[in-house]
């Protein structure tokens, strides 16, 4: 039972990782970029949703629906200012823009918001499950992953700009031939991948504190999930994070919970030197 | 082999970011005020420090810096210090961001001792960059008072120049142990789930050896990374273990973030007590998670320190009142002090009352005075080791115990309730 309890607690937030990764992956995988701007484009949501639910007393999950519409446009125009010119440049020169985005995007926060430390004081209560307690927000939280995981899936599969931003992952040059406007896919690839980072931040937000640097720890996740779940997938990076949080929930019965990481990057290390496209990506 | 050596590009880079996320502020000099009378013969004193402006110390050393420029810009305002030879003493700052950054710090302290000539120094914010201060005031013979650095370490290196101005950590969470110990002797498990950083290792170790003397048993003994966020494993190692008191913390983000999940997830202890978070105005922003936590503090404005408790344990006062500093900085800053800008106001208040008692602004006759400092002001008793083995050391000053509880309006208010001869509160416990 006790197992059980550390099992549940890790994949719960397992949710979590997975639907923070999910806007890395679909970026990386589509637009074979390394959106270092991620860590901002998470806290961004976590500090809109604070703001809202404080200032207007927004109910939370309306204020993170809001925050994944402006995440949506804030990656189109990330995309357009930061990263439309080098696009096509050696991959260093897409990373290097990016990180560019999160540093002066940190500065900004940094100036607007400090370093303090800010907390949703929302609650949805709790559900006991004989030893096993789960707080409200947390199982929200995943519910929310599963239909973001769904709701993209769909959108990539069953629409047809979603075959667009698939045909532009597959052979960009040959999806251009055919009349797919790549540009526009490409933007709207990065405002996806963006909107979903906002949906994660402004889940986080209702149950951790959180300051103008929380987005970094979950932007390392991300990399991990991505390598567990293979790139372009949301169910692959939904997985990633399952897997990532029940290691994080079951590690600490055995040794020192500060043993984590070590076994985290370690396994990361393994992937990405015998299985590069993900546990769950194709076979290369 | 290409996109692997990219991916480990990429992480290293991550890493490095976490580590140095923000820009660097030019270095600010806070403006000197005019003294009221011309002397004879004026002498301005630059003190040097660095405050992190940025970075994860922000918070708590931004009120650090605060407190010690209202110290300035009041003693200046009055004048000045007025020495036996009719020389009028102003002080100047040269102050620069240190980033929440070790390597910052050296860099900077260098530069306040060769550069800026700075005459005395200030620490800046957290052991870990005192640490790295004391190495650079000692090399270059400055006096340096140290505020907010509560780790006992840095006062056992042999240094003669640093004096502590805080409790030190191996004394912070002691007197929550002996309120656990008199609220309820039949509590025999503790938990201790601290940061893995030089503060908050120094203060639990300290804490588990006292615990133990007293015939507790330590079922969790375990450190965190500074910027965890899910305390879930440690939580449901807390719960399997049955353990029945928590004791920890390390900083305020870390702090907020356990506290908020002992309390959704229900976890059934009678007392909490987290080390830096509690004390802060701030913590109240949990709600309904803060209710009960313990915290130490340095430093209350319900602590009741008068010229009359002075005379009362015979010791000299000295200073302004904890209402005059409380109003005061109010009014400057628009908020509530916390026991960070207590420290920082404290630490210039000492460095005034060493210089008025050297009667010199010679640094050989200021370190003496420090030397013999005994003394009561609004932060408490302030008296320095002066033997070989821990020179500087705090042994005067000692800590007070919060607790958030609430008032007749439901709102969540902070009351002292340990040391018993200081509460303002019976203890809420066990936590409901």
């Amino acid at each position: 039972m006790e197992f059980l309890s550390f099992l549940v607690d890790g994949l719960l937030m397992g949710f979590v990782y997975g639907v923070a990764a999910i806007g890395m992956s679909l970026i990386w995988g589509v637009m074979k970029v390394i959106n270092l701007s991620h860590n901002v484009l998470i806290v961004y949501s976590m500090f809109g949703v604070y703001l809202l639910f404080n200032t207007l007393e927004m109910n939370p999950y309306l204020a993170i629906l809001l925050m994944a519409i402006v995440g949506l446009l804030m990656g189109i125009l990330i995309y357009t200012v930061a990263l439309h010119r080098v696009i096509d440049a050696p991959q260093l020169s897409t990373l290097l823009a990016t990180f560019s985005v999160s540093m002066i995007m940190t500065g900004v926060a940094t100036a607007l918001w400090t370093n303090s430390p800010r907390n949703v004081d929302f609650s949805l209560g709790s559900i006991s499950l004989g030893p096993i307690t789960l707080p409200g927000t947390r199982v929200v939280a995943a519910l929310v992953a599963v239909l973001a995981a769904a709701g993209l899936f769909l959108f990539l599969y069953r629409t047809r700009p979603g075959r667009y931003i698939r045909a532009v992952a597959n052979n960009r040059m040959a999806a251009e031939m055919v009349g797919v406007p790549s540009n526009q896919i490409l933007a709207l690839s990065f405002g996806l991948g963006a909107m979903v980072a906002a949906i994660s931040g402004g889940l986080i937000a209702t149950f951790f504190p959180f300051n103008v640097l929380s987005g970094m720890n979950y932007q390392l996740k991300s990399f991990v999930v991505c390598v567990l779940g293979g790139l372009g997938n949301p169910f692959g990076a939904l997985v990633g994070g399952l897997i990532l949080g029940a290691l994080e929930g079951v590690i600490p019965i055995f040794i020192e919970t500060s043993w984590v990481p070590v076994f985290e990057f370690g396994l990361f290390v393994v992937i990405i030197i015998f299985r590069p496209s993900g546990l769950l990506g194709a076979k290369q | 082999m290409k996109k692997l050596s990219y991916i480990l590009i990429v992480v290293s880079m991550l890493w490095l970011a976490a580590c140095a996320p923000t820009p660097t502020e030019a270095p600010a000099e806070a403006p000197a005020e005019a003294t009221e009378a011309p002397a004879a013969e004026p002498k301005t004193l630059v003190v040097g420090f660095t405050s992190s402006l940025t970075g994860k110390l922000e918070v708590s050393a931004g009120r650090q810096a605060k407190g010690l420029e209202l110290w300035m810009n009041e003693v200046n305002g009055a004048g000045g210090i007025t020495l036996g030879d009719g020389t009028v003493v102003t002080f100047d700052f040269a102050t620069y961001d240190d980033e929440s950054s070790k390597d910052r710090v050296q860099e900077l302290y260098t530069r306040l001792a060769t550069e800026d000539n700075a005459d005395l120094l200030i620490s800046p914010y957290s052991s870990g960059l005192t640490a790295a201060a004391s190495i650079i005031a000692e090399q270059y013979g400055k006096v340096m008072i140290t505020t907010g650095a509560a780790a006992d370490s840095n006062y056992q290196q042999g240094y003669t120049q640093v004096f502590q101005i805080y409790t030190p950590a191996s004394r912070y969470l002691t007197g929550a142990i002996d309120l656990l110990k008199l609220l309820d002797p039949d509590v025999t498990k503790l938990a201790i789930v601290h940061e893995d950083a030089t503060f908050a290792t120094g203060v639990v170790e300290a804490a588990k050896e006292y615990a133990e003397s007293l015939g507790y048993e330590i079922v969790i003994f375990e450190g965190y990374a500074g910027d965890t966020t899910d305390f879930g494993p440690f939580i449901n190692k807390i719960e399997a273990t049955g353990a029945e008191a928590i004791l920890g913390g390390g900083h305020m983000t870390d702090g907020s973030t356990f506290a908020r999940q002992v309390y959704e997830k229900d976890v059934d202890i009678k007392m909490f007590a987290l080390l830096v978070a509690p004390p802060e105005p701030d913590f109240a922003e949990l709600g309904e998670a803060a209710y009960a936590v313990i915290g130490p503090s340095q430093w209350e404005p319900l602590a009741a320190y008068t010229p009359e408790s002075a005379a009362k344990a015979g010791l000299a006062w000295y200073g302004l009142l904890s209402d005059e500093f409380v109003a005061a900085y109010e009014a400057a800053y628009d908020e509530e002090p916390s026991y960070h800008s207590a420290g920082g106001y404290a630490a210039g208040l000492i460095l005034q009352k060493a210089i008025e008692d050297a009667d010199s602004t010679d640094p050989a006759a200021i370190k003496a005075a420090l030397d013999n400092m005994d003394v009561l002001t609004f932060f408490g008793y302030t008296k320095f080791d002066t033997t070989a083995e821990a020179h500087g050391l705090q042994i005067g000053h000692s800590m007070v115990y919060i607790q958030w509880q609430k008032d007749a309006d439901g709102n969540l208010v902070k009351q002292v309730v340990w040391p018993q001869a200081g509460a303002t509160a019976e203890t809420i416990y066990p936590i409901p």
